[in-house]
C-alpha cells in the first residue's frame, strides 16, 4: 500500500530521490534546501549508499560527476549562490554528458538576497548560467505530488539523456508542508542507463552517438578505459579542435535535448478548454494563479492556467498552441519578468503577453494577479 | 643475481624533442645529440646500464635494454 | 619497455616542451604503477587544468580531466562512490594550491585514499608563465615584470597540518626517489601527498636566468636534500626531501562504513 505522509516539499524532493534510486549525494548547506542534504543524510546510509557534505558547492557538484562516472545515480542541492558556484561544473556535466540532478530551491537574490523568502529568479540562469552554447533540462512543481513525481522524472531523463537535470523549486514549495503520497515500488517506471554493450578488447567509443542521440556508458573501474574532459573531444573522448568534430559535438549537445522538448514538456492545463485569457505560471506562484482562475471561474470568467512543469527546454509548440486563441495572456512570475520572454517568442501575438509578477520575497497572492488583470483588461485598479 | 650488460639503447627518434638531459646525465658520457637535435648512443660500450637516461627522460623516448650473462634479453 | 603498457602511445610525442619536468613526472608515475602491477581497470587518474593536468590523457587508466582546480573534488566523488578503485590525482601547484587550496586542505581533513601529486614547476605554463602561490618573493613572471612580494606556501607543512597521512617530497632529478615515493604514497591507506619539485625551462627558468632543463635538475641536485642530512644544519635553506608524515589514521571510505551499520542498526 502507497504511504501517505505529511511532509515539507524538501523532504518529498528527498524522498523521491530514494525512490528513483539514488547513490550518491553530495551537498553543502543552503537556505531553503538544506533539508534535502539533512533527509538523504539520513535515508542514503541506512540504504547503504554514500552522502558527504562537501567543502562548498563547487566541490559538491564535482563530486557527484565523479561518482556518476561510475555508474552512481546522483544528486546536489542547493539554492541561488551556490547555484552561481555550480556553474562550472554544470558546463561540465553539459559537456561531459554525465548524468546528474541537481536542485535549486530558489530564494531571492541577486547576491545574498533572501535565504528565507521565496523567489523565481533562477530562471534565467538555469538556461543560460553556464558559459557557452548548450542545452539544458529545467523541470520545477507547485505541490508536493508534483515534486515527487518530477524529481523522479529528473532522475529519469538525467539518464535517458545524459544530461544534467535542474529541479528549479522556490522556498514556498520546499519549505512548505502538505500530504504526499508515496507511490509502490514500480508505480512510477524507472530508467536506467544505457550501458555499453561492447565487449572487453573491443573499440568502445564513449562520445559515439548512436542513430536515436543516446550513449551507452561504461562505468569508471570496468573493463572500458577512456577518457573524459571538458574540452572539446572527439568520439573516444580525447581533445580535439577539428572544426567538423566540433561542429558535430556542440549540434549534438544542443539537439539532443531541443529535440526532446516535446517528449518532455511537463505541463499541467486548468480550464483551458474555452478559456479566452490564459496564466501561465510554475512552482508556488502557480498555486496562487489557479486560485485566480477558480474564483473568476465562479464567477463565470473564461479563464485558464497552464502550469508549466518543464522550464527547459522551454515548450515552444505547447504554449503556442494554448495561446493560439487567447485574447491574452499573463505570465504569472516572482521575478522581474524571466519567463515571460520565452512565451513572448513563442506565442504569434507577444504584444497581448502581460507579465503579473511580485518581487518582494512574498509569495504573489490571488490579489495581486487579480489587480493586474483588472489593469490589463483596462478597468482601472 | 648476475650483472646485467648493455644489449642496446631504443631510441625513439620520434619522440625525442632533444632537450639534453640524458646526455647531462649519464655518468659515462654514452649518448650524445645527434645533427637532427636527437639522443644517439655514441658510446654505448661505456654504458653500465644505470637507467638514469632512461628514468629521466621527459619524453619517455629511451629504453635501455640489458641481458643477462647468459645473453637473456631482460 | 614495459611502461608502454600503461600509456596511450598513439598521443605521443607528448604536448609538452622539450626539457619539461613533467614528462619525467609521468615517466616516474608510470614505472611506479607498473612495479606495483595494479590492474589499469581498477586505476582512475583524475586531473584539473593546466600542463600537469595534460597527464591524464597519456596514461591508459580511466581518465577523467576536469576543471581547473577542483580535481581532488570530482576525485573524491570517484572514490566515496567506488572505493576498490585507485584514484591518482595529478596537480600542479596553481591548480592544487591556489584555486584548489581550498579542496587540497579538505581532501587531506577527510583523509580520503586518494594519491595527490603536486607538480610544483613554480609558475603557470600553459597560460605563458604568471606567477604562482609557489613561486615566492623575488620571482619573474609575466605577471610581475617587477619581481613577487607574494610569500610561496610550504606545500608539506600544508598539507600535514590539513590532515594527510601520508606527505613527501621530491624532485624530478630524483628519479629513484620519485619513482618509490609514489609507490608507497599509492599504497599508503589515506590521503597522500606527494610535492614534486618540476622544471619549466620554458617559462620559469627562461624568465628567472635559471637556465636550461638541464641547468634547472642540477638546481634540484644543489638546493635539497635527503631529510635528516647534516647539509641542512650547515645550510638550512636546503630543501629536504623524503618522507614527512607516514601514520595509520582513519581512512575516509571505511568510516563511512561504519555510518552505514549505524544508520542500518539504528
Amino acid at each position: 500500500m502507497a504511504t501517505t505522509c505529511f511532509v515539507q516539499g524538501n523532504e518529498a524532493c528527498s524522498l523521491a530521490a530514494m525512490y528513483a534510486g539514488l547513490d550518491f549525494f553530495a551537498g553543502y548547506p543552503i537556505t531553503p534546501s538544506t533539508e534535502i542534504a539533512e533527509t538523504l543524510s539520513a535515508r542514503l546510509p541506512e540504504a547503504g549508499k554514500k552522502f558527504i557534505q562537501m567543502e562548498d558547492e563547487i566541490a559538491s557538484m564535482c563530486a557527484i560527476i565523479g561518482a556518476s562516472l561510475t555508474g552512481s545515480k546522483v544528486m546536489t542541492a542547493t539554492s541561488g549562490p551556490g547555484f552561481s558556484l555550480m556553474q562550472e561544473s554544470l558546463g561540465y556535466a553539459v559537456m561531459a554528458e554525465i548524468p546528474c540532478v541537481i536542485a535549486n530551491v530558489q530564494r531571492g537574490g541577486p547576491s545574498t538576497g533572501n535565504p528565507t523568502h521565496v523567489s523565481q529568479g533562477d530562471v534565467n540562469q538555469a538556461r543560460w548560467g553556464t558559459h557557452g552554447d548548450h542545452s539544458i533540462v529545467t523541470l520545477t512543481a507547485s505541490n508536493h505530488q508534483d515534486v515527487f513525481n518530477m524529481t523522479v522524472e529528473a532522475f529519469n531523463i538525467a539518464e535517458t539523456y545524459r544530461t544534467p537535470v535542474i529541479l528549479l523549486f522556490d522556498e514556498i514549495v520546499g519549505h512548505m508542508r502538505e500530504k504526499l503520497v508515496i507511490p509502490e515500488p514500480g508505480e512510477i517506471e524507472l530508467v536506467e542507463r544505457l550501458r555499453t554493450s561492447v565487449r572487453e578488447g573491443v573499440n568502445y567509443h564513449p562520445y559515439l552517438p548512436r542513430e536515436d542521440g543516446r550513449l551507452p556508458m561504461s562505468d569508471f573501474g570496468g573493463v572500458h578505459r577512456y577518457n573524459v574532459t571538458g574540452l572539446y573531444h572527439d568520439m573516444w573522448g580525447f581533445p580535439t579542435d577539428k572544426g567538423e568534430l566540433v561542429d558535430g559535438l556542440i549540434h549534438h549537445l544542443v539537439k539532443k535535448i531541443d529535440y526532446a522538448a516535446d517528449a518532455i514538456a511537463h505541463h499541467v492545463p486548468y480550464y483551458l478548454d474555452d478559456a479566452r485569457t490564459m496564466l501561465i505560471s510554475y512552482g508556488s506562484s502557480a498555486r496562487s494563479a489557479l486560485s485566480v482562475v477558480e474564483q473568476l471561474r465562479r464567477r463565470g470568467e473564461r479563464i485558464g492556467l497552464l502550469e508549466l512543469q518543464t522550464l527547459w527546454p522551454f515548450p515552444v509548440q505547447l504554449v503556442r498552441d494554448y495561446a493560439r486563441d487567447k485574447e491574452y495572456v499573463g505570465v504569472v512570475e516572482m521575478n522581474m519578468g524571466q519567463l515571460i520572454n520565452s512565451v513572448k517568442l513563442a506565442v504569434d501575438n507577444p504584444r497581448r503577453v502581460y507579465l503579473i509578477n511580485r518581487v518582494d520575497g512574498r509569495l504573489i497572492t490571488d490579489k495581486d494577479i487579480k489587480q493586474t488583470l483588472r489593469v490589463i483588461a483596462g478597468q482601472g485598479v | 643475481m648476475s650483472k646485467k650488460k648493455l644489449k642496446d639503447h631504443l631510441i625513439n627518434r620520434d619522440w625525442c624533442k632533444g632537450c639534453g638531459i640524458c646526455v647531462a646525465m649519464c655518468p659515462k658520457d654514452v649518448l650524445v645529440l645527434d645533427g637532427d637535435e636527437k639522443a644517439m648512443a655514441s658510446h654505448p660500450e661505456k654504458c653500465i646500464a644505470c637507467r638514469q637516461c632512461e628514468k629521466m627522460c621527459p619524453d619517455l623516448a629511451i629504453e635501455v635494454i640489458t641481458e643477462d650473462a647468459h645473453g637473456k634479453e631482460e | 619497455m614495459a611502461v608502454k603498457e600503461y600509456i596511450r602511445e598513439r598521443f605521443f610525442p607528448h604536448m609538452w616542451c622539450p626539457g619539461c619536468g613533467h614528462g619525467i613526472v609521468l615517466n616516474g608515475l608510470v614505472r611506479a604503477v607498473e612495479e606495483l602491477a595494479i590492474n589499469k581497470n581498477e586505476l582512475v587518474i583524475v586531473s584539473g587544468i593546466g600542463c600537469s593536468s595534460r597527464i591524464s590523457g597519456y596514461v591508459d587508466f580511466h581518465s577523467l580531466h576536469t576543471v581547473h582546480g577542483r580535481a581532488l573534488a570530482f576525485a573524491t566523488g570517484v572514490k566515496l562512490s567506488k572505493p576498490k578503485l585507485n584514484v591518482i590525482v595529478p596537480m600542479g601547484d596553481g591548480d592544487a594550491l591556489s584555486i584548489g587550496g581550498n579542496h587540497f586542505i579538505h581532501a587531506a581533513r577527510r583523509n580520503i585514499n586518494i594519491t595527490a601529486l603536486v607538480m610544483n614547476n613554480r609558475t603557470y605554463g600553459m597560460t605563458g608563465g604568471q606567477y604562482s602561490p609557489m613561486s615566492g618573493v623575488g620571482v619573474k613572471a609575466t605577471t610581475a615584470p617587477y619581481s613577487t612580494i607574494d610569500n610561496a606556501f610550504d606545500c608539506v607543512e600544508l598539507a600535514r597540518a590539513a590532515g594527510a597521512s601520508f606527505v613527501a617530497r621530491t624532485t624530478v632529478y630524483h628519479v629513484n626517489q620519485l619513482s618509490e615515493l609514489i609507490k608507497k604514497a599509492i599504497v599508503h591507506d589515506g590521503f597522500s601527498v606527494v610535492e614534486i619539485f618540476s622544471q619549466c625551462p620554458t617559462y620559469f627558468g627562461r624568465k628567472n636566468k635559471q637556465g636550461g632543463a638541464v641547468d634547472m635538475l642540477k638546481i634540484f641536485k644543489e638546493k635539497t636534500v635527503l631529510i635528516g642530512s647534516d647539509k641542512k644544519k650547515d645550510n638550512p635553506a636546503l630543501m629536504e626531501r623524503g618522507i614527512f608524515v607516514e601514520k595509520e589514521l582513519p581512512e575516509y571510505c571505511k568510516a563511512y562504513d561504519e555510518v552505514i551499520a549505524r544508520a542500518r542498526k539504528a
